[in-house]
């Protein structure tokens, strides 16, 4: 399980816009969703280089500090 | 004419200060408010309160339908918009003319044309108001390659629709350009319906200097003097003043004169505000207009003694200005710092919870505008900002101990705040000494912070 990471949100927020599918490869830094929080866009990225497993989220939805936004297994 | 019933269309520190004017005028008054701000202390200055829905600003503050709606089952003459949501909406200032009611602010013509960068620009030409070298609307990476290195850089990447900041990006070489196109686009056409962006020469070590303007139906119009806004971060101001520290009385007279042969050629009227850079050597050039009232507005009512709301509702009532040029004679200095909730220790990133211990300072010379009390909550729907501090004091050294003084007293628990990092940026000696950059806070004044 050490290569699956968690991709959180940094503050509480709610989701503007998902830039990745479930299956999707992504680098390391690579946008994975985009909050919105107190009129302020916030790009949460993977940490991983690796491929999207789960997308836990849907826009306009409300999400709390530390909610995981998705999952990366990573390559 | 005057007007006999408003419908306060904010939230918040704003909604309280117009609130507040409309009472000192002798206009009754509706507050609106979200699921989310039935408790907010804002509320409790109205004459009447009406639910809009949803916490969600679509639901509420930009919900038009639900406002016209409330403003005409409550008998409303009028709609002030405050700053923010859809003060600088033409579109939807437009229907609101349309409806019938008085819109508190300029005509959606003038918003419309302001609200167009370019636009504004090329009017700016027509008012021999002096600009920065920039060019018209990009077309392509390619077309923004090329005119970037015509202009030479560094360059400002801008999106043509939309204001505070939002999608502009300093390229000292060509190396960002691309994400920085791509993402003022985006942001252009998210946030405000257009994708255009255009560009402009950046001017190194500017300081962000704005003349305050009213006009009437009468042709009256005149300036309140000069706001210093230059710390910033992620184009937010945090710290205004006036006088500005760069400014001497013929520098003041050329910019306001800037000012209103601009608002002269739109037939501006109510309050509205140049923005100019102002550069190391003394010149200075158009940035922008806001047609609103703005956030920093009352450094300048502290040392005029003139209510810019209150003005606002007379001219919106077809009154007259109750004052003239000759009648604007600041007096002293005037500082303000916004406490925004935000966690300086993560990058500013927003913070929110329940306000559980709030402290007002107060004591000769202090003004705070706030919109919290012990049990409002701060969400992730609206503005970050909780409130303001304002000072004032004869001179900038008085004035600068009186803001240190305001803020140790200022105590703010449940959310982080900027107040640690205002207390540091006002006793730092480039504060002191007035030597203000636009980057002075993000390229200095923070990651000294950071390091220590």
């Amino acid at each position: 399980m050490a290569d699956r990471v968690d991709v959180v949100a940094p503050v509480p927020g709610l989701v503007a816009s998902i830039a990745v599918a479930r299956g999707a490869a992504v680098a390391a830094g690579d946008t994975v969703v985009t909050l919105q929080s107190m009129k302020m866009e916030i790009a949460v990225p993977s940490d991983r280089a690796g491929t999207v497993e789960e997308v836990l989220v849907a826009e306009g939805q409300e999400v709390e500090l530390g909610a995981v936004l998705a999952r990366v297994r990573a390559a | 004419m005057s007007l006999k019933k408003v419908l306060v269309a904010n939230r918040g520190e704003i909604a309280a200060r117009v609130l507040r004017a409309c009472r000192e005028s002798g206009i009754a008054t509706v507050a609106v408010c979200s699921e989310a701000d039935r408790d907010s202390p804002y509320t409790r200055l109205a004459d009447e309160v009406r639910d809009l829905g949803g916490a969600k600003v679509t639901e509420s503050y930009l919900n038009l339908d639900r406002i016209l709606e409330v403003a005409s089952a409550t008998g409303c003459d009028a709609i002030h918009p405050g700053y923010g949501f859809f003060a600088e909406n033409a579109k939807l200032v437009r229907r609101i003319e349309e409806t019938g009611l008085t819109f508190i602010g300029p005509s959606s013509a003038s918003i419309a044309l302001m609200g167009d960068k370019l636009a504004a620009r090329r009017v700016a030409a027509d008012a021999r108001v002096p600009l920065l070298p920039g060019t018209e609307a990009v077309e392509s990476l390619d077309d923004a390659s090329r005119l970037a290195d015509k202009l030479g850089y560094p360059v400002i990447l801008k999106p043509a629709a939309g204001g505070g900041g939002i999608g502009m990006t300093i390229l000292h070489n060509p190396a960002g350009l691309e994400r920085a196109y791509t993402a003022a686009a985006r942001l252009g056409q998210a946030m405000f319906g257009s994708g255009t962006v255009y560009l402009e020469t950046f001017l190194t070590g500017g300081r962000h200097v704005e003349i305050q303007l009213l006009a009437d139906h009468h042709g009256h119009a005149l300036h309140l003097g000069e706001r210093e806004c230059s710390l910033q971060r992620r184009s937010q101001k945090l710290v205004e003043e006036t006088p500005s520290p760069a400014v001497d009385e013929p520098l003041r007279q050329e910019m306001a004169g800037a000012a209103l042969r601009l608002a002269g050629v739109i037939r501006y009227h109510n309050a509205g505000t140049i923005e100019f850079l102002l550069g190391p050597d003394g010149r200075f050039y158009f940035l922008e207009m806001n047609t609103r009232v703005q956030v920093e507005h009352p450094v300048t009512e502290m040392v005029t003694g003139i209510d810019i709301v209150r003005e606002q509702l007379r001219v919106a009532g077809g009154l007259p200005l109750s004052v003239d040029q000759r009648d604007v004679r600041p007096r002293g200095h005037a500082i303000e710092c916004r406490i925004y909730a935000e966690d300086p220790d993560r990058n500013f990133l927003p913070s929110t919870g329940r306000i559980s211990a709030f402290d007002i300072p107060s004591g000769p010379g202090v003004r705070v505008d706030a919109g919290i009390a012990p049990g409002s909550t701060v969400s992730v729907h609206y503005d970050p900002m909780l409130g303001k501090v304002i000072v004032w004091d004869h001179d900038r050294p008085h004035a600068i101990a009186r803001m240190l003084r305001a803020l140790g007293e200022l105590r703010v628990e449940g959310v982080r705040t900027t107040r640690d990092v205002l207390l540091k940026v006002i006793d730092s000696p480039e504060f002191r000494a007035g030597r203000l950059h636009t980057r002075l806070l993000e390229d200095v004044l923070v990651p000294r912070l950071k390091g220590t």
